[in-house]
């Protein structure tokens, strides 16, 4: 059984459909990986998966679910001791979609706190290590999706991204992550972050797991508890093209030649360049002149829109509660207690971006930034069909490494954020290894342009060849 | 002649006086989830995952919450932002399940407006609170031994209506509010009842010198749940500000609890009032752009208004300014008035003769009287109730009217009639004939009345000395003798005649 773990999702459930493995067998190969893990990429590992998954679109492949998704009776803490022992009443719509579609949940993974973070060590419960070196970080807030995925823990999975966090981890990682056009995917049901930015989407080995999971939870269209979701115009067809003939690539000049980009990236950066040309593509110079702000104006609009979605843990109705038996003291201490640091520090930056004499100078400033990097992108997009930057700026980092220095931390998503500040879908392939470890490479297009943004990644994975397998035999060197 | 001075002190001051009103929706669910309204019910018994502000809920607006604002915002005569915003606004309370309530801000749904002689500022949508029981016996959080949440009303839909500064008394305040409830009332879209709390109002309150322009500082009085309150809290509150400006102070800008036991205004704690709401766009929500359909859809929906139906009741039915008023305020006592008169007016010349006793024959139900024998004599005795659910039907009323201007039945016998009627219905005729309160025929009353005229010679020779307050004396006689059976007009006509005063 244990090749199993070697097949990609889609090929996994082709075996399904053929009769070789049944569902169960499948789920019970995953669980058990998930099970006896020494990554921390598990929070809660389920049971079992419904049976007579076998017809299904998605075949019965588990599915490995950031902690974030509210699911019916199943621990939900999205991290934070401040949801211990929370067992929502309702599951969230995309888990629910993809189960229907047939992929059961495996798990719950780790992540951030509230997905505040770059290197899932927010985490209440322990940070997760990066299969690839376990002394790093898999990045975050999606971190344990990652790990899970690469180091075979489970075959697929969903994260959040609201300024990079399914991005960076799967970069970071050396797997495929998307994030979806804003309002593509419901939202319902997926702790909030930062409402406006906030965007479940896959992570995955390769283009066409992550195709097939988009296609699953788009499928639907709007989702009438989330006002802000939409239909997707088309359905979400399987990558296919091998070529790029005709496609006009446009380099970020602002994001690839910042000096925050470490020589490493910058050079496999630059060779999937190469490779985009050698596919028939063109690749010219274009500029997002407001981007350089990108990160200034996230930094206040994330935290402005988590302060008031934090508002809610209160110790008044559910989660942890502690207090003097006064209403200030069940406030403060339980929000004190129940909030880590980095979360603590953003409803601070938000409460004070909101402030009455503040609004306009912070958050008002920020919106406009928004605004105009979102026209830059559509821009953009005049001229060349889809944009490419680095999705990282550096390879995984140490863990500890960047615990103390909340700026450095706040980089990782440097060249990820624009395109969250914009609502544009954006996807990491991973381009190679620089000194061993994975750097992704990140093509974003106009919004809904999903099936053009896969059909690239899918022509550059083919292209570049990229073996996740390392990772998957360490882990099991850990495991065992 | 004096002449005034005007001093400091003598100085005569004009309140200013606007309105803030808090109006619950009687829609079918809440404003952003499915549950259902209730009032009174378990505490507790309509909560949802979304309602109580569970991680990852998202709020859906409620459709016909949308087109109750509409339709009062037509009314109101105001002006719709194409794209209004739903804001956050951001404070701990145990009542406010996620931590903000849901409102709007800069862009409400309807701007400028006007009702009557006062212009409406702003109308908006917006969630109500929980509901907080404070044990103990502040009443009030601060001090309270343990307080309790009931989440039933926590997300029940409000629409706020801000009126500006146009309302210059206690009692004009008053009667505004009675026109907005019954307009509101009319619309179909509250229960407006501001002992059940589905219709709140606050009152910004302040003074400036006669004549001039500027307005003073105000005070916000919250918890004006009458109108008896609201009026008395207003002019306890007017009564404040004077004293401490004749005294030589300023009034400071606070908000002010008025308690309707004591009478007494009492500041909230800084702590109440200072907040920092920290409002931003509800990024949850997407812009409200009311569609043309959605507009029609209102339009449609807006029945005739209480102050143009006083207004077609003065015009059309010539009633008086107050009586027009009373039944279309009250718009139960309008329909009833209107339904009598339908019931009452003959369908055509030929279903004139045969016409039941509730269709009458002979004259026409006068309006004016059937108005006043509704506003005076129906509603003393069912009071506050809808006369809708009495026995009494309309037609029977303007039945009865008719007869007793057709001096079939005396005024003071047709009030019995009414007792029986209100008590256990029937129609007049019926009542009257079993009960023998039919006018005394001319002969028998002739006999009456000429008894009357010998019983009493002291009050014939004041009359015929001119004091004509002394005929009550006999026509009260005539009708202990006729036991009400008597119409006072003609007993007395005939009283005259006998003596020869023509």
């Amino acid at each position: 059984m244990s090749d199993l773990v070697e097949l990609s999702a889609a090929q996994a459930a082709e075996r399904v459909r053929a009769g070789e493995v049944s569902p169960d067998e499948l789920f019970a190969a995953y669980r058990e990986r998930a099970e006896s893990e020494e990554l921390g990429a598990f929070l809660t590992v389920s049971d079992s998966g419904a049976d007579d998954l076998a017809e299904t679109p998605l075949a019965g492949v588990p599915l490995a679910v950031k902690d974030i998704f509210c699911v019916e009776d199943v621990p939900t803490t999205a991290a934070s001791r401040i949801l211990a022992g929370y067992l929502p009443p309702y599951t969230a719509t995309a888990v629910e979609r993809l189960a229907a579609a047939g992929a059961p949940m495996l798990g719950k993974t780790n992540m951030d706190e509230f997905a505040m973070g770059s290197s899932n060590e927010n985490s209440a419960y322990g940070p997760v290590r990066n299969p690839w070196a376990l002394d790093r970080v898999p990045g975050g807030s999606s971190g344990g999706s990652a790990a899970a995925v690469a180091a075979g823990l489970a075959p697929w999975s969903i994260g959040t991204d609201t300024g990079g966090s399914i991005r960076q981890p799967a970069a970071l990682c050396g797997l495929v992550g998307l994030k979806p056009t804003y309002g593509s995917v419901s939202r319902y049901g997926m702790i909030a972050f930062a409402s406006s930015l906030d965007q479940c989407g896959p992570i995955t080995r390769d283009t066409t797991d992550a195709a097939l999971l988009l296609r699953h939870l788009v499928d639907g269209g709007h989702d009438r508890r989330d006002s802000t979701s939409v239909d997707f115009p088309e359905p979400i067809e399987l990558p296919s093209a091998e070529r790029l003939d005709g496609v006009r690539f446009g380099v970020v000049a602002e994001l690839a030649e910042a000096d925050t980009i470490e020589p490493g990236v910058k050079a496999l950066f630059d060779q999937t360049l190469a490779r985009i040309e050698e596919l028939g593509g063109s690749v010219e110079e274009i500029s997002l002149p407001h981007t350089e702000h990108g990160l200034s104006a996230y930094y206040v609009l994330a935290p402005a829109e988590a302060s008031a979605n934090l508002s809610r843990y209160d110790g008044v109705r559910f989660g942890m509660r502690a207090g003097d038996g006064d209403l200030l003291s069940l406030y403060e201490r339980t929000r004190s207690e129940g909030f880590r640091a980095e979360v603590k520090r953003r409803i601070m930056l938000g409460t004070y971006a909101l402030s009455s004499g503040y609004y306009e100078a912070y958050y008002g400033r920020a919106q406009r930034v928004r605004t105009k990097i979102a026209e830059d992108f559509r821009a953009a997009f005049d001229r060349v069909d889809l944009v490419v930057t680095p999705t990282s700026p550096s390879v995984a980092f140490r863990l500890g490494e960047r615990t103390q220095d909340p700026m450095a931390m706040y980089m990782s998503d440097y060249c990820t954020v624009p395109m969250s500040l914009a609502g544009v879908p954006a996807i990491s392939i991973p381009a190679g290894l620089s000194d061993g470890l994975p750097v992704g490479f990140q093509i974003t297009g106009p919004a809904f342009s999903e099936n053009r943004m896969l059909d690239a990644a899918h022509a550059l994975e083919r292209a570049i060849g990229f073996d996740t397998s390392p990772p998957r035999r360490g882990a099991q060197a850990v495991a065992t | 002649m004096t002449t005034v001075t005007t001093t400091a002190v003598e100085r005569a001051y004009e309140p200013t006086i606007g309105l803030e009103i808090h109006v619950q929706l009687r829609t079918r669910t809440k404003m952003f989830c499915g549950c259902a309204l209730s009032f009174g019910d378990e505490p507790n018994t309509h909560t949802c995952q979304i309602c109580l502000g569970h991680p990852g809920t998202l709020p859906v607006p409620n459709a016909e919450a949308i087109h109750f604002a509409l339709m009062i915002g037509l009314a109101l005569e105001c002006e719709l932002s194409p794209r209004s915003i739903f804001h956050r606004k951001n404070y701990f309370y145990p009542d406010l399940p996620k931590g903000y309530q849901i409102s709007q801000f800069d862009i409400p749904l309807w701007g400028h407006g006007r009702l009557g002689e006062v212009r409406v500022h702003r109308v908006h949508l917006e969630e109500d609170a929980a509901k907080l029981v404070h044990a103990g016996s502040s009443g009030r959080i601060h001090g309270a031994e343990a307080s309790v949440v009931d989440f039933n009303r926590g997300g029940t839909p409000l629409v706020e209506i801000v009126t500006e500064p146009d309302l210059t008394s206690p009692a004009q305040a008053g009667e505004w509010l009675r026109l907005l409830r019954a307009t509101l009332g009319r619309l179909g879209v509250s229960d407006v009842n501001m002992d059940e709390g589905s219709l709140r109002c606050d009152a910004n309150v302040s003074i400036r010198p006669v004549g001039t322009a500027d307005l003073g500082t105000k005070t916000e009085l919250k918890n004006m749940n009458s109108f008896r309150f609201l009026e008395r809290g207003v002019a306890a509150e007017i009564a404040r500000q004077e004293e401490i400006v004749r005294g030589g102070g300023q009034v400071v800008q606070e908000t002010l609890h008025y308690d309707p036991t004591s009478g007494t205004l009492t500041p909230l704690r800084s702590k109440e009032e200072s907040h920092d709401y920290r409002y931003f766009p509800e990024p949850d929500l997407v812009p409200l752009a009311p569609t043309e359909a959605m507009m029609a859809r209102a339009r449609e929906a807006l029945p005739e208004l209480p102050a143009a139906r006083a207004e077609r009741f003065e015009r059309e039915l010539a009633l008086a300014p107050e009586t027009a008023k009373l039944l279309a305020f009250r718009s139960e006592l309008g329909d009833f008035f209107e339904a009598g008169l339908a019931g009452a007016a003959p369908s055509d010349e030929g279903g004139r003769g045969d016409a039941g006793a509730a269709n009458g024959s002979g004259a026409a139900t006068d309006p004016r009287t059937l108005a006043s024998w509704i506003t005076v004599e129906l509603v003393s005795r069912l009071g506050d109730a809808n006369p809708a659910d009495s026995p009494v039907e309309p037609a029977a009323l303007a039945e009865l009217v008719r007869m007793v201007s057709a001096r079939e039945v005396s005024g003071s016998a047709a009030k019995e009639v009414l007792d029986a009627m209100a008590a256990e219905g029937g129609q007049p005729s019926s009542i009257v004939a079993e009960r023998g309160l039919g006018l005394a025929a001319a002969d028998e009353l002739g006999a009456i009345v000429d008894r009357a005229i010998d019983e009493n010679p002291d009050a014939v020779e004041k009359i015929r000395s001119g004091k004509n307050k002394a005929m009550g004396a006999i026509v009260g006689s005539v009708m202990r003798e006729t036991k009400g059976r008597a119409d006072g007009g003609e007993v007395g006509r005939m009283v005259r005649e006998r003596l020869g005063l023509g």
